[in-house]
């Protein structure tokens, strides 16, 4: 199997501040990667280089072998391929929860606008919203903002999801609705890279986890072993603050 | 005035308030009492206020009319028969303040638009015409409208170039519309700049390029949160388009200079500006409730 994503070597900076070191970090077909690591160690910086939010420094990110981090490629087109949904929603304010969904569709892919709202009713009525298609999305709740997100994400047919701590910015009891989107959508055979800082969730849906601390992925593997016998010392520590936290 | 006005409830704030609504349990005494309460407060700070008003009213009519120079004021400034006949005129030459309104408003609109996304482009590709678009607001913003009315009026006339326009009414309104959209283009700016840089991000991130990103996503979040400051500026314009009569055009301000120029008798100004402020009631009412419903619209959203 070859690498749907393939990150080699990316190292970020902002200003004296170098945020990512190198980091290494391939992702297969179906796949479903977890980035843990503290506050501030660069998960969200790494998916923002890979979505081409941000340019590199150094290094290089291949989507499906084609090193997307060339200024030759068009940045746009790539970022076609890629779904992101971030820990703060991000949804228009000013279009209803079904132009939202609609709109890259129709004005990025070119698809009818009957064909496109065909399909995002479909993809609401999966995440059970499709009660909420005319709604504009400060009448939703977090929990159901942050699925109306997932499902403009995945609306374009993304290649490979990319999902920035979606669930850090909801009530506790607002979460499981979104987390169980995100593993129906796994599920499906969809390729996810998620940061998060649900342990429990990524033990449960991922097929790896990734440690990232300063700067590099220190330690990467099943879940069941960075999760339960991490080799490295940092890791144990970060671990054991997140349990005390009591998120695992 | 102090009269406040309670918006009025929709529905279900209705059924709330008479408390008969189904499933909702009757109120207590507690409540009912500090309805009432409320009633009475309500009541006692209208009546403070209407009488308030009037004895103002009073006391400054009194003076006015018993001051020893009214008689003669009241000739001079507000002579019936003057401001009948002078009436038709400036009728007539507000018309064409309406023109230059109308007209000089939707290019305003569209400069200032186009000057405020000028001056939003980033990337070294883009420093000279962002380079020349702040400039043009700098110079226009700080020159007095009555220059630009000067410069503009007699200067490009005095070029004597062919098929340059020499009408005051086309020459009054391309000065206005210079200086008008140096301010909305900063209006405009400044709600292109009140989008946060997230909406960007997730529009890029579907694919969005940055022109579709701009057209799509920030510019009508952008002129949402700025059309009361816009009103704002247009009620100014409407009383700025007056200034064009300096240049000849026989517009409202110009007709009623015409009168008094005859007659001596300055009741024609008071007859001009009194139809400018009719103009204006309007559009300042439309900007007060647009700007409520901007707050309202506001304090419902939810943050998260
Ligand atoms: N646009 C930016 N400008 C400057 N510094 C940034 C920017 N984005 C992130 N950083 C810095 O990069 C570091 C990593 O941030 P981030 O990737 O958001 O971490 P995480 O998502 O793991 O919490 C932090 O120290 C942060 O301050
Ligand atoms: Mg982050």
């Amino acid at each position: 199997m070859s690498a749907v994503l393939d990150v080699r070597g990316v190292v970020k900076a902002f200003g004296d501040n170098v945020v990512l070191r190198g980091v290494d970090l391939s992702v297969d077909e179906h796949q479903v990667v977890a980035l843990i690591g503290g506050s501030g160690s660069g998960k969200s910086t790494l998916l923002r280089c890979t979505s081409l939010l941000e340019t590199v420094d150094d290094g290089q990110v291949l989507l499906d072998g084609e090193d997307v981090t060339d200024p030759r490629v068009d940045a746009d087109a790539v970022r076609r391929r890629l779904g992101v949904v971030f820990q703060a929603f991000n949804l228009f304010p000013h279009m209803t929860v079904l132009d939202n969904v609609t709109l890259a569709p129709t004005v990025v892919h070119g698809r009818s606008r009957a064909d496109a709202r065909e399909e995002a009713h479909a993809l609401l009525t999966r995440i059970g919203l499709a009660d909420k298609a005319g709604e504009y999305p400060d009448r939703l709740s977090g929990g159901q903002q942050q699925r109306v997100a997932i499902a403009r994400a995945l609306a374009v047919h993304p290649r490979v999801l990319l999902l920035d701590e979606i669930t850090s910015a909801l009530d506790p009891e607002l979460v499981g609705e979104v987390l169980r989107v995100v593993r129906e959508v796994a599920a499906q055979g969809m390729t996810i890279v998620m940061a998060t800082h649900e342990m429990g969730f990524a033990k449960q849906v991922a097929d790896t986890v990734c440690f990232l601390d300063q700067g590099v992925v220190l330690e990467s593997g099943p879940p069941e072993q960075v999760l339960g016998e991490p080799v490295e010392a940092r890791t144990r520590q970060f671990l054991s603050r997140v349990i005390d936290a009591g998120r695992l | 005035m102090a009269l406040r006005r309670r918006r009025r409830p929709g529905p279900e704030l209705t059924a709330s308030l008479t408390g008969g609504a189904p499933g909702l349990p009757a109120p207590s005494q507690l409540e009912l009492d500090r309805r009432a309460f409320r009633a009475r407060r309500s009541r006692r700070s209208t009546l403070v206020a209407l009488v308030s008003t009037l004895v103002f009213a009073v006391v400054v009519y009194v003076g006015v009319t018993n001051s020893p120079g009214w008689p003669r004021v009241q000739t001079t400034f507000f002579s019936l028969s003057n401001a009948r006949e002078a009436f038709p005129d400036i009728l007539r030459g507000l018309w064409l303040n309406v023109q230059v309104l109308v007209i000089g408003g939707l290019c305003v609109l569209v400069l200032g638009l186009g000057i405020a996304v000028l001056r939003t482009l980033r990337g070294p590709a883009f420093a000279p015409l962002r380079l020349l678009a702040t400039g043009y607001v700098d110079l226009f913003r700080g020159m007095p409208l009555i220059i630009t009315l000067y410069l503009v009026g007699f200067g490009l006339p005095a070029l004597r170039l062919q098929g340059l326009p020499t009408s005051p009414f086309v020459l009054g309104t391309l000065a206005i519309v210079l200086t008008y959209s140096a301010y909305v283009a900063e209006v405009f700016r400044a709600g292109i700049e009140s989008v946060h840089p997230s909406q960007r991000a997730a529009a890029r991130s579907l694919g969005l390029s940055h022109r579709q990103t701009t057209r799509i996503v920030v510019l009508p979040q952008a002129v949402r949160n700025v059309t009361p400051a816009l009103l704002n500026d247009f009620v100014a314009l409407q009383k700025d388009v007056g200034l064009i009569s300096v240049l000849g055009a026989v517009d409202a301000v110009r007709a009623a200079q015409i009168e008094v120029g005859q007659t001596f008798n300055f009741t024609p100004y008071v007859v001009a500006g009194l139809l400018f402020v009719l103009l204006a009631v309007p559009s300042a009412r439309i900007a007060d409730g647009v700007a409520a419903r901007a707050r309202r619209r506001q304090q419902s959203g939810s943050v998260l």
